[in-house]
């Protein structure tokens, strides 16, 4: 606590200086009180505390580890814990209800729908999206379209099993690839005549009762008669405008020759059952609920 | 000489071939007491606001069955504060912004017209600090016994003095504390779970830092609290200007000094003499440690007790009081030459322009707070994805539509969307009622989320953006709140 020898008395103000003196400007030396210092002391005394409680002094690998056991990391797992305790009641709710009962619960299924969107975010959104707007070959769940059903017993069945997944009960409906059973003059009828069932332009070449017969043997087996596709089997309804694999004269002429089969894994045993089914009322809620009379 | 010069000379001789010290300890303060105008007005204004902080958290006020019947409160679990007749939500924070503004403009004003108002007579900081020397001054004495019992030895009245002495200081501080949780909660419950141990551990935790901090500002850190922590002081003296009424002490009357007797002689002598006769009282009444007869410093917080001694000192010697009074630096000046006092102005640029903006602040606030509706909607257009194509080749948007109900009733809202002919509206969760109108019920003072849906067939579309609005109303008031957004085709 030194200060300045005490000539320096500053004229105007009586007042004793620093003695630091910038271009002739002095700093008057009005003493803080002692407490202010203590308080100074107390903060460094609390920081080499802290030091030795908490994480601190980087290392080269790693840090030290403080006596605490404190981690970021351990913070996280705890609070992670802390809400899944909350959240108990309502999960083992979830864990029993049916979806009618879900569906009639304006709590159960807004609880549901929160779980379902944080897990559709951390397990779905890779493949069809944030939003689940789905890309090229992974569905938009969004639309109205449903290829394995829209009821959430058929999307939960999806999900769990998975489509031509490696589970044994996965849901298995396979586009064959043409080329080897028809010649290049018929797929290039078939490539127009499922234009035409979409409402899309064709060719001058298209042969409407030639591609009807082709159709009627090879592809209404699965699609049905009128292109309308059949959930069972998860043949894609061709008379609507959803396209998948895309509605361009090449896209449908690879489709139709090279066949087509995506893949989508089985959810069950990486997923529990309860997810699942917040999943289910998740998928389902994308492509929207008609108002309930 | 006065006394902060005697303690500058004193520092000067101990610093002699030594250097000055750069921190100090603190010269404790024995503050005398003193009767008058200014220290009864201060009593009663620490009556009336530490009366107002400690009952209004016990006032009710019936808000129906739908929100609690406490007059004030901060519903920090339910997100509401609640002052009589307003409501505010998390989102209407700009309220509070504007009491801010309100509250320093109003400090402004009040340091236009009469310095520092608020130091004085009504900052917490100072309020406490008077009631707990009040309560010093009952056990242990007026400034005289108690500087003599600061010196002296431990007797077993002095420790049963102290004993009593922090007891009470505790206390006070303890039900300030608890007082401050009780505007957090529901009053005469959390006062019950009080007594019975039983409110949750954070209240004992408020209560438990209160305690702390208002016994050591109001007990022991006192004027050091205004002197080295606070800002406002620094702030004052930038915004006081030359026509501001602060107190001061008249140097054309007072100087220089003489005693009653001393004044006497010299006055028969012919040579001149003031009225202040070095009684010290300014000094020994000072809550600060001040002496105003130093002129204007930051260290005053203008509580005026000097004005009282001084008063009391000229009435027993039979002199005009007003030696230490309220005046303006422009008089104080013009005195000092010899000149005639000016009046007051209170009414000057500066104060009608502070009047003016706080008219406007008030104005807007009131506007609306008037004019708040009641129902308010948000509708976010999905990002991902925008837009979705439906078998049937229609197109959907999908939005996250909020509906808020502020009202302390349940409500139902009809919602329906405008300026897109054909749109078909749908929303999971909603109802729809014999007229086929689409309608949500929300909870009293709540807010409710939905999904919503707007749906263009294939023949409809117009590919581009569509300005669109969805409205909900209120059929039973017929207000509306409307939400703008736009409705997004493809190009193909």
């Amino acid at each position: 606590m030194s200060g300045a020898p005490h000539e320096d008395i500053d004229a105007h103000s009586g007042t004793a200086t620093t003695g630091h003196e910038w271009d002739g400007i002095r700093e008057l030396n009005t003493p803080l009180p002692k407490w202010w210092l203590y308080i100074l002391y107390a903060t460094i005394v609390w920081a080499i505390g802290y030091i030795i409680v908490y994480p601190a002094i980087p290392l080269i690998s790693g840090h030290t580890p403080g006596v605490a056991g404190w981690t970021s990391r351990g913070a996280v797992t705890q609070e992670l814990a802390q809400l899944t305790q909350q959240r108990a009641p309502m999960t083992s709710t979830l864990e029993k209800a049916s979806f009618s009962e879900i569906t009639k619960d304006e709590r159960l299924r807004t609880f549901a729908l929160a779980q379902g969107r944080a897990a559709f975010g951390d397990n779905c959104a890779p493949c069809h999206g944030a939003g689940g707007g789905g890309a090229f070959s992974f569905p938009n769940l969004n639309d109205d379209d449903w290829i394995w059903g829209g009821s959430l017993e058929a999307i939960q069945q999806t999900i769990q099993y998975g489509i031509r997944s490696t589970h044994p009960d996965t849901r298995i409906g396979i586009m064959p690839a043409f080329a080897q059973i028809l010649n290049t003059k018929e797929i290039g009828q078939l490539v127009n005549h499922v234009r035409a069932l979409g409402g899309l332009t064709t060719e001058n070449t298209y042969d409407k009762p030639l591609a009807d017969r082709l159709f009627g043997e090879q592809c209404a087996a699965c699609h049905g008669d009128g292109g309308k596709g059949n959930i069972e089997l998860g043949a894609p309804n061709l008379v609507d405008s959803i396209w998948l694999f895309g509605s361009d004269k090449a896209s449908i002429l690879q489709t139709l020759a090279r066949g087509r089969a995506s893949m989508m894994p089985a959810w069950n045993g990486r997923l529990d059952d309860t997810t699942i089914k917040a999943l289910s009322v998740y998928v389902q809620s994308l492509g929207g609920v008609k108002t309930v009379p | 000489m006065s006394v902060k010069q005697e303690q500058l000379r004193e520092a000067a001789l101990e610093a002699e071939g030594v250097s000055s010290p750069l921190y100090a300890s603190r010269k404790k303060i024995y503050p005398q007491s003193v009767d008058g105008y200014f220290r009864r007005m201060k009593w009663a204004i620490l009556v009336v606001t530490l009366g107002i902080y400690y009952l209004l958290p016990f006032v009710r006020w019936d808000r129906g069955p739908y929100a609690p019947d406490q007059a004030v409160l901060v519903d920090l679990v339910n997100r509401r504060f609640y002052f009589f007749f307003i409501e505010i939500w998390p989102q209407e924070i700009y309220y509070l912004t504007g009491l801010l503004i309100l509250a320093s403009l109003t400090l402004f004003l009040m340091n236009a017209i009469a310095g520092r108002i608020w130091c004085g007579y009504l900052c917490p900081q100072t309020i406490w600090t008077d009631l707990f020397l009040a309560i010093e001054r009952v056990i242990e004495g007026d400034r005289r016994e108690r500087m003599l019992k600061g010196r002296s030895k431990w007797t077993p009245g002095r420790i049963r003095d102290a004993v009593a002495k922090h007891t009470i200081w505790l206390m006070i501080p303890w039900w300030t504390g608890g007082a401050w949780v009780l505007y957090f909660t529901d009053a005469p419950t959390l006062v019950m779970q009080l007594v019975t141990f039983t409110a949750p551990y954070i209240a004992y935790v408020w209560i438990g830092i209160l305690t702390v901090t208002t016994y050591f500002f109001a007990g022991y850190m006192r004027e050091q609290v205004c002197i080295y922590m606070c800002p406002w002081p620094r702030i004052q003296a930038a915004l006081t200007d030359e026509h501001a009424l602060n107190v001061t002490y008249r140097y054309d009357r007072g100087e220089p000094r003489a005693s009653v007797k001393q004044a006497e002689t010299l006055r028969e002598q012919g040579k001149p003499a003031g009225d202040c006769v070095e009684c010290n009282q300014c000094f020994n009444v000072c809550p600060t440690g001040v002496d105003i007869r130093d002129g204007l410093q930051i260290d005053c917080i203008q509580c005026g007790l000097c004005i009282d001694a001084c008063d009391n000192v000229m009435t027993k010697i039979g002199r005009t009081t007003g030696l230490i009074g309220y005046d303006t630096d422009i008089n104080v000046q013009r005195r000092q030459s010899g000149l005639e006092a000016l009046n007051v102005r209170i009414v000057r640029p500066r104060t009608l322009l502070y009047a003016a903006v706080i008219a406007i602040v008030g104005s807007i606030m009131l506007y609306a707070l008037v004019t708040r509706i009641p129902i308010e909607i948000s509708v976010l257009h999905d990002r991902n994805p925008v837009y979705v194509r439906l078998s049937e080749g229609g197109i959907r948007n999908a939005y996250t539509l909020r509906l808020l109900n502020k009202e302390l009733q349940p409500k139902r809202f009809h919602v329906h969307v405008s300026g897109l002919p054909g749109a078909q509206l749908d929303i999971a969760g909603a109802k729809i009622d014999e007229q086929g109108k689409i309608f949500i019920d929300v909870g009293a003072d709540q807010s409710r989320e939905l999904r919503a849906l707007i749906t263009m067939k294939r023949d409809e579309l117009t590919p581009g953006r569509h300005d669109i609005r969805i409205v909900a109303s209120n059929p039973e008031t017929g207000r509306a709140a409307m939400a703008k957004n736009l409705f997004i085709v493809p190009e193909k």
